[in-house]
């Protein structure tokens, strides 16, 4: 690990200017991921600019909107009322994700801008066109049993790794950011990006700007809902698809559906089109089956992640399921 | 008399220690002046180091020196003209590297830091060679070595002509040591040839051993610490290059050093257990008699050294089949030497004939355990010997009722629990039973306290607290007055704690010193003591810590006492014990009968185990407790062979992809169900005073069998190839 200046500000503005002047700062929030990208040479910043003074650790309901600061612990989302109550599905999947020491100390704002998991991006004696662009994908002619089934490119096939913003992104919640520039409002869905041929580039973050909160709109999602993530062993460990699922059903008949996958895509990966052929129609596995095949039309496999494929569909179909309770 | 201890569920005598901090394991030995080490290890895997330029690394902060083949002190056991290849990896002797991870130099700075930072700036250019790491691609390359015959009892490949037939392949990944504690040493050269070591090992003496070979020195210049080790499995069984490239910088740079290694290196450079592909070809009548067993296996090994291990031992003595053949052979790739690891051998190659053995039951529609005992070896057929005692039909009797064995439906893919598929598999497991050669000192204190010592170690099991236990029923001392102290090379000999010997071993001569102390005792009562004084040995009988005539027991005198009156200060006595005749008359091993229940979600192929029974007949049974500990330990240890645990590289590189703690998956808590421990608890008549046989490996021994003959059940998908992960169980998409 190389030497680095460390600095903790108490305002937003502070921060914001220390990243934004210096082009290898970092800010640090719960240190999960970045110290660990340190450890390994993949980030080698030179000033980290500690965030955990900020006051970005509320969480409150206005006007039916659900506010969550960017520096609410997993644990501690996981765990609140207002989200249990008017948000299962984000709770369920916070709870998914690593272990609870990790949750204790992993952030909102930290959890979104995790990096991959990808191997090849954390040995950097290896090809990786998201650490070093242009030196090759490690992955596509190597191991890619977790890689992308979706929206990969030639140049990059790595999966966005979080559990809790394929919960975020079936909720439809909106992502606030500030920065050099003032304040803006991104929807969850354009927050994260596909790699094409810039791969570097997670998300649609500008240098300086900062996570400050994340909104989830009022929604009816409150009973039908399952998140089922299938992993190598019962805890501590990534998806090999994970299935957000959310239901609205009155009379048997589903009135709204939210369906979003993990482990499949660079990006929490929406399923906007087998969410429209559920409305109107009732919870049925045959019902289920015809949502997942849509789903799954336009999915690819590289070597070692074909199963993924049947995979992602019968645990879409298993989610749904579970959601409707039938 | 007391209470017996010896069968009792005592307290570990240091869980206080343990839990509290108290105990000093090797890296948390601060000594004065101490400098940290870090390694720089080969990207390549196969080729030569063109050149080390370390200039910018000995300009950072704190660095006292960068090591390496260049410039390392000479290793006069290096045997430079030795013919044979084979000799071990010797670091920094030359430019040569035979495999990824390699250290190519160790950098010593005054912080951890310090020498984490440095060790990133020593530029080596190397030149490349093709490597071989993908076992499946290198077949051809297939040995012996002479130590490797194969067997045959009776005709080879009889199970060709049996009505009933069976061929399957089986295959394991490597599995990788992870213990919570990593490996690294602590050294320090007090004079120039005279060393002091913390170590993580298994052995003190071995390493004292392995260092006076290496360095040249005498035996006694060599001080070894090893009282407490944080999990080895069979890791720490050897000297490892890294162990050796420490103490090289610390005799370099004259001051003590400290090297703990990475999770990543624990990768490369503490040994695994070795891939593996078997074939087993079996055949048995209509009326499941076995008539053939054919076991070939091929492993891999190193390029610098033939690792072998028990793999096909099993075969040749667990069923009473007239005819077995085996053959056993190495494939030498670019990667490290692998080792033991719990359960060795015998655990891959139980996985494959304990799996084999449930494929042909079904065949012949016959229940998996009744075939088993239909087959039931009554004398060992390899040896043509008695077994020293075997209650392996009693076991797989109580194994099965307490896991309900009877009320399963055997039809595979027909039991249910809610949208689960439900399966139960059983297996057995089978280890020899063995008992070394050690020696121990008594001392017993004019408090009447007694001290016993032994260079043995303790890697987990609760050595000592089963010495106490053992000393205390041999003495009549209260076990709170009882201390054992082991894992300092300064003790007399013992030999390393593995395959399952060392209650056997060093729990023997623990009996046998004590025996001697009381001898000792005895001799100075009828010398120096006017009540004892007509009396022969054999009229002294020993109870509660006392001496007693046996023709009038009120004539009695406290071991303290007799020290007392002859104003000792201590009594010091010194055995050495091993085994005799006994092991030529009889076969000896210690069986396991495992039992699990498993869940599977057909549509996403996650198996769950939800109960386990594991069933041990290792003779007496010396502590209930930490026994039971160490057979759910093992029943861990089986679940990630089984569900999880497997090494993976890209072979265009020759490195692991997985060399962390959050990809390598070992089991978590969740991943471990309920494990009901049994015990047949009798006492082997033969094997040692105790009666008590080995039980570490058999704990994992043929486990990862019960569990995929249990998924085979639930689903009715044979899964031949480890570890059992979803994706190889899952169901075609449409299926449901
Ligand atoms: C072994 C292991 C297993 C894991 N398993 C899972 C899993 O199963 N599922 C899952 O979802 N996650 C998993 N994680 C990832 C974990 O959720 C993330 O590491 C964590 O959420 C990151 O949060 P943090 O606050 O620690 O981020 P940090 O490590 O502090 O920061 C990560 C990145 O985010 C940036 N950042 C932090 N806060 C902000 C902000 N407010 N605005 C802008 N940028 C910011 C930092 O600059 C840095 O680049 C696992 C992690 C580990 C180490
Ligand atoms: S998949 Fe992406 S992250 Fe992984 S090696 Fe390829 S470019 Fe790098």
């Amino acid at each position: 690990m190389n030497q680095f200046s460390y600095m903790r500000p108490s305002n937003l503005k502070a921060a914001i200017d220390a990243v934004a002047k210096d082009t290898s700062a970092r800010f640090i929030a719960g240190g999960t991921n970045l110290l660990d990208l340190m450890k390994n040479g993949v980030v080698i910043p030179e000033k980290l600019v500690d965030i955990n003074r900020l006051p970005l650790k509320d969480i409150q309901l206005n006007k039916d909107i659900l506010h969550i600061g960017a520096l609410v612990l997993n644990s501690e989302l996981a765990a609140h009322e207002l989200v249990i109550t008017y948000h299962p599905l984000l709770s369920q999947a916070l709870l998914a994700g690593a272990s609870q020491q990790l949750r204790n100390m992993a952030t909102v704002g930290g959890n979104m801008m995790q990096r991959t998991r990808c191997s090849y991006f954390y040995d950097t004696t290896m090809p990786c066109n998201k650490r070093v662009p242009g030196s090759g994908c490690g992955a596509i002619g190597g191991i890619n049993r977790m890689h992308a089934i979706f929206g990969a490119s030639s140049d990059c096939i790595a999966v966005h790794p979080s559990d809790m913003c394929v919960a975020l992104t079936a909720l439809d919640a909106t992502v606030l950011v500030a920065g050099p520039k003032g304040n803006r409002r991104i929807p969850f869905g354009d927050f994260h990006r596909l790699p094409g041929n810039t791969p570097q580039t997670d998300n649609t973050l500008g240098k300086g700007e900062i996570i400050t909160a994340v909104e989830i709109p009022s929604n009816a999602f409150t009973k039908n809902v399952y998140y089922l993530k299938v992993r190598d062993r019962a805890s501590y460990a990534f998806a090999l698809v994970s299935v957000a699922a959310a239901l609205d059903i009155s009379n048997n008949i589903i009135r709204g559906a939210r369906l979003a996958m993990g482990g499949v895509a660079h990006k929490p990966w929406r399923l906007r089109e087998a969410e429209q052929t559920l409305i109107g129609k009732a919870p049925t596995t045959e019902n289920f089956r015809v949502a997942a095949n849509i789903a799954m039309t336009s999915a690819i496999a590289y070597k070692h992640n074909a199963f993924k494929i049947p995979m992602a569909h019968n645990t879409i179909i298993t989610a749904l399921q579970k959601a409707a309770a039938i | 008399m007391k209470k017996q201890q010896v069968g009792q569920s005592m307290d570990r005598v240091d869980g206080r220690l343990k839990v509290t901090g108290g105990a000093k394991y090797f890296a948390d030995h601060q000594l004065e002046d101490l400098l940290y080490a870090a390694l720089v290890c080969s990207p390549i895997s196969n080729g030569h180091i063109k050149s080390i330029d370390a200039t910018k690394a000995l300009r950072a902060p704190g660095v006292a020196d960068v090591v390496s083949h260049l410039n390392a002190p000479p290793v006069p056991g290096y045997k430079q003209e030795n013919k044979n290849p084979k000799q071990g990896l010797k670091i920094f002797n030359d430019d040569r590297i035979y495999s990824n991870g390699q250290p190519v130099a160790i950098v010593v700075a005054n912080t951890l830091e310090r020498a984490v930072h440095a060790a990133s700036l020593v530029q080596v250019l190397y030149s490349q060679e093709t490597h071989h790491t993908e076992m499946s691609n290198n077949m051809d390359k297939a040995f012996q070595n002479n130590g490797m015959k194969d067997y045959v009892r009776g005709e080879a490949d009889a199970w060709k002509k049996a009505p009933v037939t069976l061929e399957a392949e089986y295959t394991m990944p490597i599995e990788v040591h992870n213990p919570m504690e990593l490996a690294g040493i602590v050294a320090h050269w007090d004079t120039p040839d005279t060393l002091t070591l913390y170590a993580k090992t298994q052995g003190v003496k071995s390493v004292q051993q392995t260092l006076k070979e290496l360095f040249q020195i005498p035996e006694q210049n060599i001080t070894v610490h090893a009282p407490f080790v944080g999990g080895a499995f069979g890791m720490a069984l050897r000297v490892w290059p890294l162990e050796v490239a420490t103490i090289l910088a610390a005799k370099k740079i004259r001051k003590p050093v400290k090297l703990v290694i990475t999770r990543e290196q624990m990768f490369t450079l503490v040994g695994y257990r070795p891939q593996a592909t078997q074939k087993i070809s079996i055949g048995a009548t209509i009326d499941g008699k076995l008539t053939g067993i054919t076991h070939e296996a091929v492993a891999i090994t190193s390029p610098y050294e033939d690792f072998t291990e028990g793999i096909v031992g099993m075969s040749k003595f667990m069923y009473a089949c007239p005819n077995v053949n085996t053959k056993y052979q190495l494939v030498p790739l670019n990667i490290s030497t692998p080792v033991w690891m719990r359960g060795p051998g015998e655990a891959t190659g139980a996985f494959a004939l304990e799996s084999a053995m449930d494929e042909l039951a079904y065949k012949l529609h016959i229940d998996p355990l009744e075939f088993r005992i239909r087959n039931h070896a009554d004398t060992d057929p390899e040896k043509n010997l008695p077994y020293s005692s075997k209650y392996l039909k009693e076991a797989y009797q109580m194994g099965a009722e307490k896991i309900g064995w009877f009320q399963r439906n055997p039809e595979p893919r027909a039991m249910k629990e809610d949208d689960m598929l439900v399966g139960y598999g059983m297996s057995s497991g089978a280890f020899g039973a063995y008992r070394g050669k050690a020696t121990a000192n008594a001392i017993l204190k004019a408090d009447g306290s007694l001290v016993l010592r032994s260079a043995a170690a303790d890697i987990g099991p609760g050595t000592a607290t089963a010495m106490v236990q053992i000393a205390a029923d041999a003495t009549g001392i209260d076990p709170a007055k009882i201390t054992f102290l082991l894992g300092e090379s300064a003790y007399p000999e013992a030999p390393r704690q593995g395959g399952s010997s060392t209650v056997s071993t060093v729990g023997s001569v623990v009996n046998d010193v004590c025996k001697t102390l009381q001898q000792k005792l005895g001799e100075l009562a009828i010398n120096h003591l006017p009540a004892f004084k007509n009396a022969k040995p054999e009229d002294i009988i020993y109870e509660d810590g006392q001496l007693l005539l046996t023709s009038d027991r009120s004539v009695k005198i406290s071991y303290q006492e007799v020290l007392h009156q002859q104003s000792l200060p201590e009594l010091l006595v010194t055995t050495t014990s091993q085994s005799g005749d006994e092991r030529k008359k009889y076969s000896m091993y210690s069986f396991s009968v495992h039992f699990a229940k498993v869940h599977v979600h057909p549509a996403t192929g996650v198996v769950s185990i939800k109960h386990v029974v594991s069933v041990a007949d290792s003779g007496t049974i010396v502590n209930s407790k930490t026994a039971a500990s160490q057979m759910i330990g093992g029943v861990v240890g089986g679940i990630g062979m089984a569900l999880t645990e497997e090494a993976i590289m890209d072979h265009r590189f020759g490195r692991f992809v997985n060399n962390n703690y959050a990809d390598y998956h070992v089991p978590v808590n969740a991943d471990v169900p309920p494990t009901d421990v049994l015990f047949i608890n009798k006492k082997d008549p033969y094997i040692n005073p105790m009666g008590a046989k080995g039980m570490g490996e058999i704990a994992l021994i043929g486990f990862a069998a019960a569990v995929s003959n249990a998924v085979f059940h639930a689903t009715g998908k044979r899964i031949r190839d480890l570890p059992i992960t979803p994706d190889k169980v899952m169901q075609e998409k449409n299926e449901i």
